[in-house]
């Protein structure tokens, strides 16, 4: 390969819009009566008005209108698969451009970010606690609404920094770590108690929660990532750790000069990316074009970057010479009739044998489930945490949210920040509706019961 | 490719686009690279009395986004020595004989500074003289433009020492800062006017500044109004020439209307045509853009002509003029009702709001099924497919009283059209009913047995 290696820094992609660019943009809105963006939107910002305010002017007034529906804006605006959700709905699209959307939401909560200005306030004390578990945009959204409306609300994270995927598993590219920790200072602000370092792992661990607070929230994300079974594994870059520390430590990211990524989903597709940004870069996919997960937007994106595809292969064995990748043989597939998951079988070919030669294997094929489900003792449903349309789990006083409940639909952050919209407006009716009462003096003559309600 | 050579009683020039008497129009330089890039003729900024100009001068009106929708002026007449200006009047007249120079002019009223104004600027080959009557700021406190313009006694005296003592055209320019124009048009044709031109700046105070407090433009801290043109002007001055074009003493005098007030394209200029402009004045435009708009305007212009099959400019002039009525003379059963082509509908509903919040709630949401349905959607539902279920709007066509708000909210041409519907009653204008039914008018109950009787249900 003759490229010159890319070095491009690792750096936010998408610039931001600057004040003509937003009021350009803006203008273009139709301001939609019951929009369909507000509609496909998760969290059903709302769209037209929010950006009718940019257009005004009233650029604060534009990040209430988001912040209130969605704690997690600013994340949002980065990472939400916009040509899925809102832009994809948006009526210009069908035959012209759709306003940029995700774009004009940074732009509206980077102003107030900027200028360092708090939306919300700490609501009036309840008087009630809640215990957030897990800082990923589940439980930041769910501790955020808890604490806007008076409660007291502690966030346990495990991990040294809080905001879980945001932090840890978005590309730089979509999203830097500056974003959630600017989210966890408004969650401070408010009063929220963030305890990094604090890993829920026990049945008696969530006792202890219960026992300290009136309700719980997990948001614990999902599990391990599962071995492949390949032989040489030990030599495997996981792409989940490779996207961290190009993250958080991106000064020494090991980075080969021909890297190939197993796995065709999302995940999948921003380890190539990085590793793009110095090295050739091949995406390995049992199947085909068609089957894979990632958004298409994202596989278009992944070509356009230059990375190159081979489907239809199967890894079987990393090789290896003193412990450096030397290339990673594979089988050809065929494709069968169609499994469980809607998608073509994919057939070993039997003597295809074959070598890619590489000094890097990535692989990004998925998390567990949450192990942590069982451990606590609640009931699942296909491994996720099993939770009814309030995000309650089966243990009394326990909701949860995020992709560890993520049974239907698509892990994504947006649908996370919902889950703890609703989970917090939950608990707050669970809350509010059993309000500790000091003051009621009751006649036993007339009921004999006292009524909290 | 059609004929845009106008004759304007008199003044010839081979397109009917003349920059307005106004800052585009202020220097021989400028005009000599106007008449280059193709204006077919120029109104030479008001030459007369000595003048200061203050600064800044100008304030714009921009909504939501689009620049100068309207301007606001608080510049005077020119503040060039008068020698100077005749000089290049004559210099710009001699180096292109074949486009119409006119100059405006604007001096303290007395019929011997008319008479001396006049004798000067016929020394320069000019081919008509504008009077000013219209300034509404400046020149007015001084008994002149505006303050002439709104008495139409004075209008008529002025323009007759003018036309009195003038062998060239005099194009008598009226203010719209006034009740009813057709009165000073009236003095004018009275006084021996040649032609009209219409409509100076409409007074104005373009805004306030959120920060400072102070008006837009601030002269060192202090506003006052200016003169307001551009396209938010248009409407209005569409409504003058009307009135003018069809006031009885003009028609019958045969006064050519030099028209202006918020064109900005060859579209615009097609209207004023029709309500019966023959020349056609343009500033704010070329104050926008630059000189270089005439291109559009008069190949737009020809190519439209063409489109229609006139073979000349001349033939579109007042041809609306006769369509220019009044309420008591409108058919009352003549019917139209909105039509909303599902094909071309984007679904931002933005008809729907409108007709159902402020106009006569006639638009229905239906499903995809064909159902009714109200706004809202599912909290637990989202994605881009939500758009492929959304509701369409339909019009209640029984319902709808044709008042076309939808249309004119649509962002989509041509999706919502305004139907002919037979009404099934027979034609019958107010003016009619009153006269042969004058209770209608006075009396509810007297109403109420009409609409019964002939089939017209409010709801």
């Amino acid at each position: 390969m003759d490229e010159p290696r890319r070095t491009a820094p690792l750096a936010e992609l998408l610039p931001p819009m600057t004040e003509q660019e937003a009021a350009v943009e803006a203008n273009r809105c139709l301001y939609c009566y019951d929009a369909p963006c507000l509609q496909a939107c998760p969290t059903h910002i709302d769209i037209p008005t929010f950006i009718r305010k940019i257009a005004t002017g009233n650029l604060r007034g534009s990040a209430r209108t988001i912040l209130e529906s969605n704690f997690l804006g600013g994340t949002c605006a980065r990472v939400c698969p916009v040509e899925e959700l809102c832009e994809g709905a948006c009526v210009l699209g069908k035959d012209h451009t759709p306003i940029q959307i995700g774009r004009l939401q940074r732009h509206a909560v980077d102003h107030v970010w900027q200028r360092d200005i708090e939306i919300f306030r700490k609501g009036e004390p309840t008087g009630r606690s809640v215990a957030v578990v897990g800082s990923g945009p589940a439980g930041i959204s769910c501790a955020g609404e808890l604490a806007k409306l008076g409660h007291d609300v502690t966030l346990y994270e495990k991990r040294e920094l809080g905001g879980g995927l945001s932090t840890y598993g978005i590309i730089v590219l979509r999203e830097p770590v500056e974003v959630a920790q600017r989210e966890l200072r408004s969650l401070t602000r408010l009063g929220v108690e963030v305890r990094t370092n604090t890993e829920i792992r026990t049945r008696p661990d969530l006792q202890a929660l219960l026992a300290r607070h009136d309700a719980v929230f997990l948001a614990v994300g999902l599990g391990a990532v599962p071995a492949m079974g390949l032989v040489g594994e030990e030599h495997v870059t996981d792409g989940l750790s490779f996207i961290e520390a190009s993250k958080l430590d991106p000064d020494h990211l090991h980075v080969g000069r021909e890297v190939l990524v197993i796995g065709a989903g999302n995940t999948a597709v921003d380890a190539a990316t990085i590793a793009r940004r110095g090295a050739d870069v091949t995406m390995v996919y049992r199947r085909g074009e068609d089957q894979m997960t990632a958004y298409r937007h994202e596989y278009e994106f992944a070509l356009l970057e230059g990375i190159r595809y081979r489907f239809h292969t199967q890894p079987i064995r990393v090789l290896s010479e003193h412990g450096r990748v030397t290339g990673l043989e594979c089988l050809r597939v065929e494709l069968g009739g169609l499994d469980a998951s809607g998608r073509p079988t994919p057939i070993l070919v039997a003597g295809s044998e074959f070598v890619l030669p590489c000094d890097q294997v990535i692989t990004a094929v998925g998390q567990e489930k949450p192990a942590l489900a069982v451990e606590l003792g609640l009931e699942t449903e296909k491994g996720y945490i099993r939770v009814d349309d309030d995000l309650r789990t089966s243990a009394e006083r326990v909701w949860a949210g995020g992709d560890c409940v993520r049974v239907r639909g698509s892990a994504s952050t947006v649908m996370a920040v919902q889950d703890g919209k609703l989970a917090a407006r939950a608990i707050h009716a669970d809350l509010t509706a059993n309000a500790p009462t000091t003051t009621i003096t009751v006649t036993p003559s007339v009921t004999g019961e006292v009524n909290h309600g | 490719m059609a004929d845009l050579s106008i004759d304007f009683a008199g003044i010839r020039s081979p397109n009917p686009f003349w920059l307005a008497s106004a800052p585009p129009t202020n220097s021989g330089a400028q005009i000599i690279r106007a008449f280059e890039a193709g204006w077919g003729g120029a109104v030479w900024k008001t030459i007369g009395a000595p003048v200061l100009n203050i600064s800044n001068r100008y304030g714009t009106l921009s909504v939501y986004g689009q620049r100068v929708v309207g301007l606001n002026n608080m510049e005077l007449i020119s503040d060039r020595p008068l020698e100077v200006n005749l000089r290049e009047i004559a210099e710009v007249k001699r180096l292109f004989p074949d486009r119409a120079v006119i100059v405006s002019a604007m001096v303290e009223s007395d019929p011997r500074a008319w008479a001396d104004i006049v004798r000067r600027i016929e020394d320069t080959g000019a081919d008509g003289i504008e009077l000013n009557y219209g300034c509404p700021h400046g020149m007015s406190e001084r008994g002149m433009g505006a303050a002439v313009g709104q008495v139409p006694e004075y209008c008529e005296q002025i323009t007759r020492w003018v036309t009195s003592v003038a062998s060239i055209p005099v194009i008598v320019k009226l203010t719209p800062n006034v009740t009813d124009i057709t009165r000073p048009a009236q003095a004018a044709v009275a006084g021996g006017a040649n032609a009209l031109s219409l409509i100076n700046t409409i007074n104005s105070v373009i805004g306030v500044n959120l920060d400072t407090f102070e008006l837009t433009p601030s002269v060192g801290g202090k506003g006052s109004h200016g003169g307001y043109a551009g396209p938010a002007v248009k409407p209005i001055a569409l409504h003058l020439l009307s009135a003018v074009a069809t006031t009885p003493d003009v028609a019958r005098a045969g006064l050519p209307i030099s028209g202006m007030g918020g064109i900005q394209t060859w579209r615009d200029a097609a209207e004023f045509l029709l309500l019966g402009a023959t020349s056609l004045q343009v500033c704010t435009a070329a104050m926008h853009y630059g000189y270089r708009i005439i291109e559009d305007l008069t190949d737009g212009l020809s190519n439209w002509l063409d489109d229609h099959g006139f073979a000349s400019v001349r033939d579109v002039v007042g041809l609306s003029v006769p369509r220019v009525s009044s309420f008591g003379d409108f058919d009352l059963s003549s019917r139209v009702v909105a039509r909303i082509d599902p094909d071309k509908c984007i679904r931002c509903n933005l008809c729907y709001v409108a007709c159902n919040d402020t106009a006569h709630q006639c638009i229905d949401l239906h499903d995809p099924a064909g159902i009714r349905v109200d706004p809202g959607y599912d909290e637990r539902v989202n994605g881009k497919a939500v758009a492929d279920g959304r509701p369409q709007p339909v019009v209640r066509e029984d319902d709808c009283v044709g008042c076309a708000l939808c249309a004119g909210v649509c962002p989509v041409d041509a999706c919502i059209e305004m139907v002919s519907v037979p009404s099934g009653r027979e034609s019958v204008t107010w003016s009619q009913l009153t006269r042969e039914q004058p209770a209608v008018t006075q009396d509810w109950a007297a109403m109420e047995r009409y609409r019964e009787e002939v089939g017209i249900d409010i709801h």
